[in-house]
């Protein structure tokens, strides 16, 4: 076990929190910030993908004649003479190399297993002509009738055991839920369905690829995660990571869809090859819509006991989805029925079923967005059931520590003050409890609420600090910016970690030549590449003490370092915070240019562990020092729980002649640990909600029955909120001090914004209307038909 | 999309003599539905003739009505006093269509040619009557929720107009002003312009190949000055109307003297209702006199497995559109 030099207390912060701008802002306004499809390379040539017309199938012939005499064409790739990756996909993808979340590599042979699959890449000196003679390629095929989801009724539902591609159990067990919801007093059962959606990111997957020799490549590629693309292609190609850099210095959203390696990928690099120049491929629209997977099409069947008095007794959820001819996905939405209430008794099941679309993936809140909709929904029902408020019932059932893991206490947990604080925010004291009684005009009003939550996934990466004497900085982390402020919010880390002003700190991102970091996905950036600054600046005044301690002009010469400690770029005795001066100061003294630090961060558990295991309170706590418990045994750090939580309050208008529900007012509180800028933080919470509210009111994507094939894969048909949809919203933050998860106390907020937030507008439409609506996206005519159903 | 050649013209004449037929050339003005047709390989042009220089503008009231120039923008048209204040369901029609940056390019003569967003027509990976005779209908059995109800056919079940100006147009009895390659000027009443798809869903208006829109004129009407467009869509804004209504109503002493109505997103075409008019003209202007029009206006109507909801949605679109222009009195 590592010791620690410098305590791991929460530090003073000056300025992190604050709503400064962002650094990029003006790049990105100006034009000049360069996204994955704007780099200007030498000599560089276009790829456009031809994609499969039929869901399932064998190609019987390929007809390039027309499209090859197109001017301007270099080439027309197929899988009859596309270069073979060095490595075949599907035993990478046992060793977990391929970090692809589908295992089937297109474009291998003739067969044909989902409709959007690439059939031909063509290779052509301009985007425009390439796109033309994609279009003159003729395919034709032997055509099989297609599984097009779980419905069908040629799809077999299977137990997977395990979900999320082996990742994750599909059953769990706590207790004795079947014989704890056989007997409870009440009951409460539903299905819940979910349609189809997609991330549509503003920015569409893009990919350049520039090889430098047989054996280097550049590639400028739209990810979420640097790192994975780099693993992904050196497995692929088998050649060593170091000689792979991927750049990806800004995104336009990615929600998920840019965090896993995807075929387009791998074929645009291996085309690059067999072209012998840079080449450059971008999605088109409708191809986003079968090339970086989607939340699956489900339907969850929850079923939940409680007393008389309406504790929880019990809780049964079952999800049924659609899965890919190959890999076992779906949205593990039972890890937070499990967690988010008191409930001794719990049990989750999945069934999956292949049908002839690509593999699902991740996106934003993959399963707590989802799950919080049935769970969610389920308990303002029960609340109902009850006779409570819905606010009042789940104070009740409120978790106290984690039930789902190992009853192990949370490390903060701020979700009394955020109902508190929304509540009194929404005015929703003045929520008349019966459904159906609030008029503004024609419409009906109602008000609903819900619970956000979302879990810290533990991760590490490392950062460079490098101080000038000058009194400026340089810091650097291979992270990524999903447009959400990582370039904006690690330069105000950096600055409180050496005790400079921001625009005295550079931060750069978005380089695999930068120190490793993780991706952004899982709400893991901020809080692991946060931690890992503030280690790299560790390493850094461990040597600045060093120099100071021996330098006869410090007021710190002669001190004990670990006698030392430093804030916001000062060094001082702990003893007699009077004496010390700053690490530039010290530096400046040195004769040196600069010093650098360099080390790895933690976030989660890992941090934890790193920090308080020593401590070894029984959960490692500082307030509760270590040492033998009372039968003489070493006491045993089981570590906290670690999760946000937040409360959305929201309020609706229903139109009982059209079915049409509009969000009128919005209310969310939030507790995430330390927030790193208030203005990009409440921005990313602003964005959860719509997003949500997307997804509740209007996101589907249809894939037609008979032919397996989306048909509104453009974003004029398939609907995401516009700004009418959306009323003004309100988001705060509480207070909340976590020293247990990384330096700075900080969590993840991408994805909690969207928890909870479909049934907090179902709840809102059901005390509106008293229906309930259990099928997403609750469109008008879903409404229209609820209304016209009496019970 | 195809390589094509560019002719601009300046006069009505190079125009329409350039234009040979409907499948090698096409007239461009904002271009807003063709550029993405073709885009799309739907429609594949070897020759674009702008007609944006074409002198065919202006928006003025004579003693016979409204005039408006086929080159004209949707925002212009739907902001000018004139139309706001003498032809609301025009104006209304027309700003609560698409998006402000569409209605800026897109013109009025344009807007009346729109084509279907039936996603199978739209994607030519699927079979379509429309885009190709005789390949079938997979809409269907597949994506219907927001096709039509009304004037369908076995061959083709899609609201071939699926915009919102030609609504009101048909409503308040617009007649348009065509042009041909010999510089001769007939006008179609627009109820007369569009056809049902019947076997030959492909064809979907008198239109001849060399003829151009050139105006616009609707009738000067006590029914026109108080009229109304209201449309439910899926989101707020930016939409296509689930169901439409433009309605227009002279109403004297409680008694209604002369209506106005048609229906959009429900029809073949947009969809003017002789029946529900008939329902109400010498009634008086209450609810159940507008409910016995709606019912009227959908006698007849075929749903398929997702739009029946459109079946009571439109009736209730027509029955607060007719509340509210009687309420303005």
């Amino acid at each position: 076990m590592e010791t620690n030099f410098f305590e791991p207390t929460l530090p003073p912060v000056n300025a992190v929190g604050k709503p400064m701008d962002r650094v990029d802002g003006r790049a990105k306004v100006m034009g000049a910030a360069r996204y994955s499809a704007e780099y200007p390379v030498n000599g560089l040539v276009h790829g456009v993908l031809k994609t499969s017309d039929i869901a399932k199938g064998k190609i019987t012939n390929i007809d390039t004649a027309a499209a090859a005499k197109e001017p301007g064409v270099i080439s027309i790739l197929t899988y009859q003479n596309i270069p073979k990756p060095a490595k075949v996909p599907s035993t990478l993808k046992e060793e977990k190399k391929w970090q692809a979340a589908q295992s089937y590599l297109p474009m291998q042979d003739a067969e044909i297993h989902y409709a959007g699959e690439p059939v031909a890449l063509v290779v052509a000196d301009t985007l425009e002509r390439a796109t033309q003679a994609a279009a003159l390629i003729k395919v034709s095929y032997q055509v099989e009738k297609p599984i097009d989801s779980y419905h069908d009724p040629k799809a077999d539902l299977f137990d997977p055991q395990k979900i999320q591609n082996g990742k994750t159990d599909g059953h769990k067990v706590r207790g004795n839920p079947e014989t704890a919801y056989a007997s409870a007093p009440v009951k409460h059962e539903a299905t819940y369905v979910h349609a189809i959606n997609h991330h549509n990111p503003m920015e569409p997957a893009a990919t350049t690829a520039v090889w430098e020799g047989s054996d280097r490549l550049t590639v400028y590629e739209s990810t979420q995660n640097i790192t994975m693309s780099q693993g992904s292609l050196a497995n692929l190609l088998g050649i060593p990571r170091d000689q792979i850099r991927i750049i990806t210095h800004h995104l336009g959203g990615g929600f998920g869809c840019k965090g896993s390696f995807w075929p387009h990928t791998i074929l645009t690099v291996l085309a690059a090859r067999a072209v012998n120049r840079p080449l450059r491929l971008v999605l088109t629209r409708p191809q986003m819509y079968t090339s970086v997977g989607h939340r699956e099409d489900q339907e969850q069947t929850l079923k939940i006991g409680a007393t008389q008095e309406g504790k929880l007794v019990s809780m049964i959820h079952e999800k049924k989805s659609t899965t890919s001819p190959w890999d076992n996905y779906a949205e593990s939405n039972s890890k937070v029925v499990n967690m988010l209430y008191a409930c001794p008794n719990f049990s989750a099941r999945y069934e999956l079923a292949r049908a002839n679309v690509m593999t699902s993936v991740w996106m934003r809140a993959p399963g707590e967005a989802p799950g919080s909709f049935a769970l969610e929904s389920s308990m303002d029902d029960l609340a109902h059931q009850l006779n409570m408020d819905p606010l009042q019932f789940r104070l009740l059932n409120y978790a106290d520590k984690d039930y789902s893991d190992n009853e192990k206490p949370w490390s903060s947990k701020s979700l009394k003050e955020c109902y508190a604080r929304g509540a009194e925010l929404f005015g929703w004291s003045k929520r008349n409890p019966k459904p159906g009684q609030t008029r503004r005009g024609k419409k009906l009003v109602g008000m609903g609420m819900a619970t956000a939550t979302y879990p810290v996934h533990s991760s590490q990466g490392t950062a460079r600090v490098r101080l000038f004497a000058d009194g400026h900085a340089v810091v650097q982390s291979g992270a990524t910016d999903l447009g959400t402020g990582t370039w904006t919010v690690m330069t105000q880390v950096g600055a409180d970690a050496l005790g400079l002003p921001p625009e005295k700190v550079r931060f750069e991102l978005g380089d695999t030549r930068l120190p490793t970091a993780p991706g952004s996905g899982g709400s893991q950036a901020a809080g692991t590449v946060s931690s890992s600054i503030m280690a790299a600046a560790e390493d850094l005044w461990k040597k600045v003490i060093d120099m100071a301690v021996g330098d006869k002009k410090s007021p710190l010469y002669k001190a004990k370092p670990t006698d030392v400690k430093v804030e916001l770029g000062r060094m001082f005795l702990k003893k007699n915070p009077q004496k010390g001066e700053t690490l530039v100061a010290a530096l400046s003294r040195s004769g040196m240019t600069d010093i650098e630090g360099m080390a790895m961060g933690k976030y989660g558990s890992g941090y934890e562990e790193k920090h308080f295991a020593a401590a070894g309170g029984a959960a490692g706590s500082p307030e509760e020092p270590g040492g033998k418990n009372e039968k003489g045994e070493e006491k045993k750090p089981s570590g906290h729980s670690m999760h946000s939580f937040g409360a959305h309050f929201c309020e609706v208008e229903v139109d009982p002649d059209f079915g049409t529900i509009r969000v009128t007012r919005w209310v969310g509180v939030h507790g995430v640990g330390q927030v790193l800028n208030l203005k990009t933080a409440t921005s990313q919470l602003y964005g959860g909600a719509i997003f949500g509210i997307g997804s509740a009111l209007m996101e589907e994507t249809f894939r037609d029955p008979n032919y397996a094939r989306y048909t509104n894969h453009n974003l004029a048909e398939y609907h995401i909120p516009v700004n009418a949809d959306i009323p003004d919203m309100k988001i705060e933050f509480v207070p909340e001090k976590d020293p247990y998860i990384n330096a700075l106390g900080v969590k993840g907020i991408g994805e909690i914004g969207i928890v909870g937030v479909a049934a907090a507008v179902a709840n809102a439409v059901y005390n509106a209307t008293g229906k309930r609506m259990r099928s997403l996206p609750m469109t008008p005519d879903k409404m229209l038909q609820a209304l016209r159903t009496s019970a | 999309m195809n390589n094509f050649s560019y002719l601009q013209a300046t006069k009505a004449k190079e125009a329409t003599g350039a234009k040979r037929d409907d499948k090698s050339s096409a007239f461009i003005a904002g271009g807003t539905t063709l550029i993405d047709l073709m885009k799309l390989n739907v429609e594949n042009h070897d020759q674009l003739i702008d007609v944006n220089m074409l002198p065919f503008k202006g928006i003025e009231q004579s003693n016979d009505g409204l005039r408006i120039g086929a080159l004209e923008r949707m925002s212009d048209v739907g902001e000018h006093k004139l139309i706001v204040e003498q032809y609301p369901a025009i104006s209304q029609s027309l700003l609560l269509a698409a998006s402000a940056q569409l209605r800026n390019m897109a013109s009025i003569g344009g807007n009346i040619l729109q084509r279907t967003r039936c996603p199978y027509f739209r994607d030519t990976a699927f079979p379509c009557n429309k885009r190709e005779p005789g390949t079938g209908c997979p809409a269907k059995e597949g994506d219907n929720r927001n096709l039509a109800i009304l004037g369908t056919s076995d061959a083709c079940i899609a609201t071939s107009y699926p915009g919102d100006l030609s609504v009101a147009l048909i409503a308040l009895d617009a007649v348009l002003t065509l042009e041909n390659a010999k510089g001769k000027q007939r006008r179609v009443p627009i109820s007369e312009f569009y056809r049902l798809p019947g076997k030959t869903p492909h064809i979907e208006n008198t239109l001849e190949a060399d003829e151009l829109i050139v105006a616009v004129t609707v009738p000067k009407a006590e029914h026109a000055r108080k009229s109304l467009y209201m449309k439910v869509r899926d989101r707020a804004s930016y939409a296509y109307a689930l169901t439409s209504a433009a309605v227009g109503l002279d109403v004297q002493g409680g008694t209604i003297r002369s209506a106005r109505v048609a229906l959009g997103g429900v029809g073949a075409q947009p969809w003017r209702s002789k029946e529900a008019e008939q329902m109400l003209v010498g009634k008086p202007a209450n609810e159940s006199t507008f409910r016995a029009a709606a019912a009227a206006a959908v006698r007849g109507a075929q749903p398929y497995e997702h739009n029946a909801f459109k079946i009571e949605m439109v009736q209730n679109t027509l029955v607060r559109a007719l509340t509210e222009v009687a309420a303005k009195g």
